[in-house]
């Protein structure tokens, strides 16, 4: 302590406070100058990124989608759809499109995960839009509420994508797809999109908590168990009423023309 | 005697003196009942019913008919914590909860779609072959009557668990209600006790799928087995069958075997099915409140038709004086059954009326020698076959990559063109059996062995058919034998003319040979 205040009391103090303050000064700019250089870095990578997804726009969806992605005569405009919305339908095979048909088909996607991502990364670039997901991120196991959730379904999807998510017709060709094996983030994705005849459900609509009750249900009835033996595709009286029919009428006419035939 | 004989001889002894059965029993259990494998739809219907009678006593013993709202805790956990109906949470509580309660649940609905089914096969057997004719007509009746009540019981069954899909049915039949122009919304507030969906509902159909029309079924269907047992069964045309007789074999102990036995095989398919199909899984359905619906959602196969021909209307309203009439719902919903099932109802004297012929009938005709009336039948099934297509044109949508409108305008256009060109065709394919037949009892069997005579000329050898296959096949009364044509007096004024017409029409036969034409054919082969 004493050693302290009779160095305080030496001449030289001063001189050396001011160069230790400049040195902390400037120790703190250095470091506070650095962060907009590592961020610089990070944006070169996006733009890597971007100028990819650029090259694959061009390459195969600017014949319908335009140049800029500014839309035309048979396609929509994609500024400001957001990554979900690519994710979606380039992750599950959708676009790009096989043929003109009604609606697009879910069929093997063309571009794998990495130029799938560049692609959203560019469409993203143009305006902002819902951000794609990844499975991991949805903590629909730990936060949703299957019974809620199944509510949630019947009164928001279960009119076009049937009461245990089989999927039904719409008008004209186009229908609900099934939901059975769907990936939760694809699930989520199409939510906040609203793609193809879907409407869009905001945060406003259903709330993000209300989107993982709503998965947490839809991965339960994906693998809930057949509980009163075949299942008969769950779609209602239609495959029951065959069944009756073809199997249940079919084996009694049958062992009736038996018994007939024993009498012989 | 052995002594067990004695003890059995002394406990009828018993019986019979104090109740007088022995002569009864005797009369009746040599009964002789003709042999034909489709004389059994009509016990499949009957042991169906004894199996919907049993299953359901079972369910009655957990199902709470009530709307009263509860809060779902039971085993299945994707509803639990969800409000419902005590009628829903009982049924689930039946399915997951209760022993062997699933399974009766499968059995009474299988049971049910088999037992629909089953009349609707018997009925075509007794139509194809004019079954229904003099003195049968009652008991057509009583049929016509059973497969309503039966359409309505199935109903009521299926809309009792208060679940979605069921909701969505009770939903439509108050449609229907309302639809009835003048007093509809009247006839929809007494049967709801209220406004839609109210807490009277459930509970008074429980009353009425439960005691009321099975009381009626048990007494309908007595009264038609004690008219069949009556009038006695009839039998297919063969050697050593006449109008007169029955050809078959005793009540004791041929049938008794048999229909036993039949009857266990009925309970066996019903019971497979409800072990091994899942039928109306109303836990995935969730229970009803009338802001939701599921796609596809379709009535039992009974009511299929039904629902595709409402389907298939066009957007049809009038508004006059205060009210508006829903010919879109009016027409196919009540209209276009009420004249089926009243025409059906009076077929067999329509066809009477028809032909002029009065006769008792218990030969059965072989349906190709009665062209219009197979056709006519064709022509119905037809009909019903596309209504029931519309019904399902959503899952046929989906499943066959289909338009859903495309299905539509079929079934719009197709209703009305497709029933006349199955009339025709049948028709014609009737006369050409007809054809088929003669040639056979006039020139017989092609064997297939062809022989060259010493000519050249080359032939196919055809052997004669048994003196018992010409007796079947040409044992059939053609139109001259009938007491048509019509006296003249019975062709007057636009209501005889159009019999006459239709009289005509009804006796486009190719006549069957006589004992001439094969006379006549002998000599001129030899």
């Amino acid at each position: 302590m004493k050693r302290i205040s009779s160095f305080r009391r030496q001449r030289i103090a001063g001189p050396i406070l001011v160069v230790a303050a400049l040195f902390t000064i400037a120790t703190a700019f250095g470091v506070a100058s650095a962060l907009p250089n590592a961020q610089l870095t990070i944006t070169s990578g996006t733009s890597t990124l971007v100028s990819e997804g650029k090259a694959i726009f061009l390459r195969s969806c600017s014949s319908c989608h335009g140049l800029n992605a500014e839309g035309g005569g048979i396609a929509p405009s994609l500024i400001g759809v957001g990554s979900a919305a690519v994710d979606f339908q380039v992750g599950t095979g959708r676009m790009p499109l096989a043929d003109m048909s009604q609606q697009a088909m879910q069929k093997k996607p063309l571009y794998n995960p990495q130029e799938t991502a560049a692609l959203a990364a560019y469409i993203s670039s143009l305006a902002p839009g819902p951000a794609s997901v990844i499975n991991e991120s949805l903590s629909y196991e730990r936060d949703g509420n299957a019974a809620q959730g199944g509510t949630l379904f019947r009164t928001n999807c279960a009119m076009c994508h049937n009461f245990a998510g089989q999927g039904g017709a719409l008008t004209n060709g186009k229908y609900a797809p099934s939901l059975m094996g769907v990936d939760p983030k694809y699930v989520y994705e199409a939510m906040v999109t609203g793609p193809q005849s879907m409407p869009k459900f905001t945060n406003a609509t259903i709330s993000t908590q209300e989107k993982l009750d709503i998965i947490k249900w839809l991965q339960a009835a994906n693998h809930e168990q057949n509980l009163g033996g075949a299942s008969l595709g769950r779609v209602g009286p239609v495959t029951e009423g065959l069944l009756g029919w073809v199997l249940g009428l079919g084996l009694l006419i049958g062992a009736a023309a038996w018994l007939a035939m024993k009498a012989k | 005697m052995k002594t067990s004989q004695k003890v059995a001889g002394a406990a009828a002894n018993y019986v019979d003196e104090r109740t007088g059965a022995a002569k009864w029993l005797k009369k009746n259990l040599t009964k002789v009942f003709p042999d034909h494998w489709s004389f059994m739809l009509g016990e499949i219907c009957l042991y169906s019913f004894i199996i919907l009678l049993l299953t359901g006593t079972f369910l009655t013993f957990w199902f709470d008919p009530s709307q009263r709202e509860v809060v779902y805790h039971g085993s299945y956990l994707p509803l639990s914590g969800i409000h419902m109906s005590a009628a829903y949470d009982s049924t689930l509580h039946l399915s997951f909860d209760v022993r062997g309660g699933l399974l009766m649940r499968q059995i009474h609905h299988w049971a049910a779609l088999i037992f629909m089914s089953a009349i609707v096969a018997h009925l075509f057997r007794v139509f194809f072959t004019g079954a229904y004719r003099k003195p049968r007509e009652f008991n057509w009746l009583i049929g016509v009557g059973l497969l309503t009540f039966g359409i309505v019981e199935g109903f009521l069954g299926y809309s009792l668990p208060d679940d979605l899909l069921s909701g969505t049915g009770i939903r439509i039949a108050e449609a229907i209600l309302q639809a009835i122009p003048v007093v509809g919304s009247y006839l929809a507030f007494f049967a709801f006790g209220g406004p839609f969906p109210g807490t009277a509902f459930i509970p008074r159909i429980f009353i009425v799928h439960v005691l009321l029309l099975p009381g009626l079924f048990l007494a309908l269907i007595t009264i038609h087995l004690m008219l069949v047992w009556y009038q006695k069964h009839t039998q297919y045309p063969g050697p050593g069958r006449t109008e007169k007789n029955v050809v078959g074999y005793p009540l004791m102990p041929v049938y008794m075997a048999k229909a036993g036995g039949f009857f266990f095989v009925v309970f066996g398919v019903t019971a497979f099915l409800g072990a091994v199909a899942s039928i109306n899984p109303i836990w995935l359905y969730g229970p009803y409140t009338p802001g939701q619906i599921s796609a596809g959602s379709q009535p039992d196969w009974y009511m299929g038709w039904l629902d595709g021909l409402v389907r298939a209307a066009p957007p049809l309203e009038t508004h006059a004086f205060g009210h508006t009439i829903s010919w879109n719902i009016l027409i196919p919903g009540l209209i276009i059954p009420g004249i089926l099932f009243t025409g059906m109802a009076l077929y067999p004297f329509i066809e009477s009326w028809i032909s002029g012929d009065k006769r008792e009938h218990h030969l059965l005709d072989r349906p190709r020698n009665a062209p219009n009336r197979t056709a006519l039948g064709v022509t119905a099934i037809t009909f019903i076959l596309i209504s029931l297509l519309n019904g399902g044109n959503d899952i046929i949508a989906t499943h066959f990559h289909l338009t859903i409108n495309g299905i539509m305008w079929f079934t719009r256009i197709g209703l009305f063109t497709i029933p006349p060109i199955a009339f025709v065709i049948t028709k014609r394919i009737c006369l050409s059996l007809q054809r088929a037949d003669r040639d056979l009892v006039l020139h017989g069997r092609e064997t297939g062995r062809l022989v060259m005579m010493p000519n050249g000329e080359m032939l196919e050898v055809h052997e004669p058919i048994s003196d018992a296959q010409k007796w079947t096949l040409t044992q059939h009364q053609t139109p001259g034998a009938l007491p048509a044509p019509l006296p003249a007096s019975a062709t007057v004024g636009i209501k005889g003319k159009i019999r006459a017409r239709l009289n005509r029409a009804n006796a486009v036969q190719i006549p069957a040979p006589t004992l001439s034409d094969l006379k006549e054919l002998g000599e001129a082969h030899h």
